[in-house]
């Protein structure tokens, strides 16, 4: 190790791209069935949910019982390497600010444990600024971007039902599983109340669409990534497929430094070090493509600094790492008394809820500018680490059985209260828009580093009287709901103005997006509206950074949408040495 | 991919994680070596599981927490919370004495409660019955669990109990409830490949529920398996 010298990839490639994500991966998907030398460049493991998912495995296969740990934040089964905190990776905040930065480190990145929920944005979502003079515009229209959903629709797969809802633009749809027992309560409550409740729309294979994927069999767990590949992770529907056209070399553990540039200003590639060797290399290519995710890809561009980019990277606008936003979040959950005691029976269904609830209402009606979307959980889940916890809160308020019991208790009688009580819960979750602010943002911290020697990110974010008020709607919405199909509240019931009305900290969703904007004025925006650098023209960005808005859309779809769209661009143009 | 190639894949990925880190320890440290970037290859792991994941789970697993006395009182504890009945057995059947040894390692936050409120058990138990707890009789044993056991009518000088006894009682019911035991005992019937058709025509008929002529025309509805 006394040696430091920089080792130099002697291959020549047409394009560097950074993370294996839904933007990376596509990018690289592309790309390589276009012909084209690909180096891709992941900062975890491999993993192929073929081999590497813990599907079916029931509890006891876990020595925690599925329990979490730092590595796996959603449980140990969960399809997800690291999450809110990476040994020797740290973050800081300044005063103020609680930013929750998530980040996966393996093949595909998040997309092996998302929640598949895949909602195009609508027409109203790219131009919001006309209709509320907040935030921005977006440079491009649902027009621009709707040939690649359709596309990204085919390739890869979602069912849903076509709805004809204005802003909820419907897609090229397989059939929708059937609602639960607690998604027909739900149903039947809230269109009963003004609230619309319609199929969900995942990317979950109902019917089987090529020979490489399977068809879906139900087992609840796509948060642990799929063994037949039923759904659409990154690693098995793009970079496993892409790897096999022979045009991609993948290098995994590997850690982006820098992105490197000529006197021209031009990208030339990327250095990183290897996290096996800690050996520091240099890869070349005719474009760097960045999808490590909007906070990573902005510390990049922060990082590479040079004389032509003295403030980083594509930076000449400074607005790379402002308007950084996530979905807004707010939860509720009860108990339905009606399904106490009820039959048993194998409900696990797809992955995730198989009904939600668009935005619904008029924001000039209310006292806050953008809407949200409901998701809704409840039913049989898997009994694991946690179950019924805290039933000393629980089986106190209900009769069992017909006999009212005193909370808490042991014995005979406590086991019966599981079983009386199992199956009957609800949950709901508000997903709402957020305006992007510059005074959001995240910068290098000038005092810190991670173990690879890379300045770290420093976050400055807090959320707004819109944001607040938009959680306190979510609130009285999901009580009103709870009411109507006559359940009780228990959990999320007692947030007020003192904890912003339950309202997650920022990143909590992990839907960031908008740090490296796209926009016409290089002024205002880093990108253009193919998410080509306006300082570098053969430099792009596929990830969340280059988001004006993010709706209260679920953003995976369009980071794909988006993504194929820049890619297919940058064949073009690579075909015409115009980068 | 066809079914049957689907449930082969299945079949394969089912090794448990134990047995995987049984085998891979007399290779393991050869493991991660390669020169400079290579197109990646996976790392002989077991599979789904980082190297950081390994080395925890073994230096967890490598240490030991409570005392052989700790130990008896939690089993006599977790086998009062959760008996043998008419419908499974109990807790220390099932195995759950040794999960909270490993949980309580693997959540470090739940040791100094745990360890203290067994502590506090025995204090009460040699102030009132001159015995610790797990020398008491059964009858002692119910009456000092009766003042720990239920929150809201125990006396406020039993509120250290109270907490204990609360978190050994979740503890011990996310032991048990995560067997095959457990399982069974509260009928959970997921987690097998099926074909989802909707709800059982019984079930929607008990809460006068049907689904809707839109429901059925556009939800995908499969043959029923044999």
């Amino acid at each position: 190790m006394g040696d430091l010298q920089v080792k130099e990839q002697p291959k020549k490639y047409d394009a560097v791209i950074i993370g294996s994500g839904a933007g990376g991966g596509m990018a690289a998907y592309v790309l390589a069935n276009a012909g084209l030398k690909v180096c891709l460049l992941e900062a975890g493991p491999y993993y192929d949910p073929a081999v590497d998912s813990d599907q079916l495995k029931p509890a006891w296969e876990s020595p925690r019982r599925g329990a979490s740990t730092k590595y796996r934040p959603f449980g140990d089964f969960d399809g997800c390497y690291w999450g809110w905190e990476i040994d020797g990776e740290p973050y800081t905040q300044t005063p103020g600010s609680n930013w929750k930065w998530w980040r996966a480190r393996m093949l595909g990145g998040r997309t092996n444990h998302w929640g598949r929920i895949s909602l195009r944005f609508g027409p109203k979502d790219f131009k919001h600024k006309d209709i509320d003079g907040l935030g921005e515009n977006w440079p491009i229209g649902y027009e621009d971007v709707k040939p690649y959903y359709d596309k990204i629709d085919r390739l890869l797969g979602l069912f849903g039902t076509v709805e004809n809802i204005p802003n909820e633009p419907d897609g090229i749809f397989l059939p929708p599983p059937k609602p639960r027992l607690h998604e027909l309560f739900i149903k039947r409550a809230a269109t009963g109340i003004g609230i619309p409740v319609i199929p969900s729309r995942l990317s979950i294979l109902t019917k089987q669409i090529n020979k490489q994927r399977g068809q879906c069999f139900f087992c609840a767990q796509c948060n642990r990534s799929c063994k037949v590949y039923a759904d659409f992770s990154s690693s098995s529907c793009l970079v496993i497929p892409a790897v096999a056209t022979g045009n991609v070399d993948l290098f995994t553990n590997v850690m982006a430094r820098e992105i490197m540039t000529n006197k021209e200003g031009l990208a030339t590639g990327v250095s990183y070090v290897n996290k096996e060797d800690l050996q520091e290399y240099q890869v070349h290519g005719r474009v760097v493509i960045l999808g490590a995710s909007a906070c990573e890809s902005a510390r990049l561009l922060l990082n590479s600094k040079s004389q032509r980019h003295p403030n980083g990277l594509a930076n000449s606008s400074d607005v790379v790492g402002k308007y950084l936003h996530d979905s807004t979040g707010a939860d509720m959950g009860g108990i339905i008394p009606e399904l106490f005691d009820r039959k048993r029976y194998n409900e696990d269904g797809v992955g995730g809820m198989h009904v939600y609830t668009p935005w619904w209402l008029d924001n000039k009606k209310l006292d806050f500018p953008r809407g949200y979307h409901i998701e809704y959980g409840g039913g049989f889940g898997m009994p694991v680490y946690g179950f019924y916890w805290g039933i000393e809160n629980l089986n106190g308020k209900f009769k069992v059985k017909g006999k009212k019991k005193e909370a808490g208790g042991y014995g005979a009688s406590l086991k019966e209260d599981y079983r009386y009580f199992f199956g009957a819960n609800v949950g709901m979750a508000g997903r709402g828009e957020t305006i992007a602010r510059a005074d959001n943002y995240c910068e290098i911290d000038p005092n810190t580093v991670d173990k690879y020697g890379i300045p770290v990110l420093r976050f400055h974010t807090k959320y707004s009287e819109y944001e607040i008020k938009q959680a306190k709607h979510m609130k009285e919405t999901f009580a009103e709901i709870l009411h109507a199909m006559k359940a009780e509240i228990t959990w999320g019931g007692d947030d007020g103005p003192e904890n912003d009305y339950g309202l997650h900290a920022p990143g909590e969703i992990i839907h960031e997006a908008g740090t490296i904007r796209m926009g016409n004025n290089p002024k205002t925006s880093a990108l253009n509206k193919f998410a080509q650098a306006h300082d570098c023209k053969n430099l792009f960005n596929v990830d969340g950074g280059q988001f004006v808005s993010q709706a209260d859309k679920n953003i995976t779809w369009t980071i794909l949408a988006l993504s194929m769209r820049t890619s297919e661009y940058i064949v073009d143009q690579l075909k015409k040495n115009n980068i | 991919m066809d079914r049957r190639k689907s449930l082969k894949i299945l079949t394969f990925g089912s090794l448990g994680t134990g047995v995987w880190l049984e085998a891979c320890k007399t290779e393991d440290q050869k493991s991660i070596k390669p020169k400079g970037p290579v197109a990646a290859k996976p790392v002989k792991l077991p599979p789904g599981m980082m190297k950081e994941e390994v080395d925890e789970l073994k230096k967890v697993e490598s240490e030991t927490f409570f005392n052989s006395h700790e130990m008896k009182t939690i089993t006599v504890l977790g086998d009062i919370i959760i008996p043998k009945d008419g419908i499974s057995g109990s807790a220390s059947e099932a195995g759950v004495p040794a999960f909270i040894e490993f949980i309580v390692k693997d959540k470090p936050e739940n040791k100094l409660p745990m360890r203290g409120g067994l502590q506090w058990l025995d204090q009460q138990s040699l102030r009132r019955y001159q015995n610790v707890f797990i020398n008491c009789t059964a009858t002692q044993q119910i009456e000092l669990v009766d003042a720990i056991a239920y929150p809201q009518k125990a006396a406020p000088e039993m509120k250290p109990g109270v907490s204990f006894f609360s978190l050994m009682r979740n503890l011990t019911a996310s032991g048990f409830y995560t067997t095959p035991m457990g399982y069974k005992d509260v009928g959970y019937k997921g987690n097998t490949p099926n074909a989802w058709n909707g709800v059982p025509d019984d079930v929607l008929k008990q809460y006068g529920l049907a689904y809707s002529a839109k429901e059925l025309k556009e939800c995908v509805s499969y043959p029923e398996s044999k």
